[in-house]
């Protein structure tokens, strides 16, 4: 498994796959103790500027799985990471999507849909307050979330790209005239 | 309201939306934007279904963004629509995290770099909170699912309790709460 760093990759992040329920954040953990401290294919600092890394590019933050295999062992380390670490958890997802979809209509189905519903619409309100977190928690940052949403509720046909490139313009603007600071990775 | 059938959408546009989705998913929020998409531009499924799946997503193992994918490309597609979504919405992120990563070091020393990112990651969560918003008008509007929403908005995002504990405790919960009742709906005779 150490000698082989591709076999090595898939030993490690299939079983990782299966446990990243709520997505990536919670296996990062684990994560670096086998990569870091029990492997040593990076460094801790290595680690924490691949997560930065991820999180400043588009995709999951689990794409972090992705750099890693790529500074292991290349583009083959970066394809095999991607899909050790995205396959296993789809498959899960394809079925029991399926088994869902094979059973619409019945009474259980429906309850399903309206029980999950209030279950979702927590998680998708967590799920925001997360990211203000991990992204500096500040008043511009409320202000900002609450603009964007209100301004695509307003104009339903605007891109969300000018609405992101707004909120980054208004991000660096509010860094030049001091009130933003430079959050380090 | 409810699709029975959707209708027949060709691979081609489920690849071209998942890869614009994926490519473009900066900062997180990445659902609120495939819900607008999926939802309210294409009309490739209800509000009800999207959410229904979303719950799925988030509850199953896997990162939100691929899990919908795969549910999304499952409704429209089966197994095939599954698979290229997926490999739709990966492709994207694939390439350029790792273009990314090799312009990181010069990326860093550029004035105002990270308070773009933090500025993207902001508007981001506006859809998300969007999104939020609108399945609470929809699913949330009695008493029952507004307490579960809100009990698990406290325990995840607030309290910061595990996921998995949280989803097992509120989501039986929730259903049972939301079985249909009625005359001659003997419930569990489905």
């Amino acid at each position: 498994m150490r000698e082989n760093p591709l076999l090595g990759l898939t030993f490690i992040l299939v079983p990782f796959s299966l446990l990243s329920i709520g997505g990536g954040p919670s296996i990062f953990a684990p994560l670096q103790r086998e990569v870091v401290d029990v492997m040593h294919w990076i460094t801790a600092r290595e680690f924490i500027d691949l997560f930065s890394i991820a999180r400043v590019a588009p995709g999951p933050g689990a794409m972090l799985a992705t750099l890693i295999g790529w500074k292991v062992a290349g583009w083959a380390g970066a394809i095999v990471a991607t899909l050790a670490l995205f396959v296993p958890a789809s498959i899960l997802t394809l079925a029991v999507a399926r088994v869902y979809d094979r059973y619409r209509g019945r009474d259980w189905h429906t309850a399903l849909e309206k029980g999950l519903a209030p279950v979702a619409v927590g998680l998708i309100f967590a799920g925001a307050i997360s990211i203000i977190r991990l992204s500096g928690d500040g008043a511009l940052t409320w202000a900002a979330a609450v603009g964007a949403g209100l301004t695509l509720t307003l104009r339903p046909k605007l891109h969300p790209f000018v609405v992101l490139f707004a909120g980054a313009g208004l991000f660096v603007a509010a860094e030049m005239a001091g009130l933003w600071p430079v959050v380090a990775p | 309201m409810m699709q029975e059938t959707p209708p027949k959408v060709p691979l081609r546009d489920i690849f071209r939306v998942f890869f614009t989705i994926g490519a473009s998913s900066f900062g997180g929020g990445v659902t609120g934007w495939m819900h607008r998409i999926t939802v309210g531009e294409r009309g490739w499924l209800t509000n009800e279904k999207f959410l229904a799946g979303l719950a799925l997503g988030q509850v199953l193992p896997g990162a939100n963004v691929t899990n919908m994918a795969v549910y999304v490309g499952q409704v429209l597609r089966g197994t095939l629509g599954a698979g290229v979504a997926l490999l739709a919405v990966l492709m994207g992120p694939f390439f350029l995290v790792i273009a990314v990563a090799t312009l990181y070091d010069t990326a860093i020393k550029i004035p105002g770099f990270h308070s773009a990112m933090d500025g993207i990651a902001a508007a981001a969560v506006g859809m998300v909170l969007r999104m939020g918003t609108m399945g609470a008008l929809h699913g949330c509007r009695k008493a029952a699912p507004g307490v579960i929403a809100f009990g698990v908005f406290v325990a995840i995002g607030i309290l910061q309790w595990p996921l998995a504990p949280v989803a097992l405790v509120a989501g039986p919960i929730s259903v049972a709460l939301a079985w249909p009742r009625g005359p001659g709906r003997g419930g569990l005779d489905a």
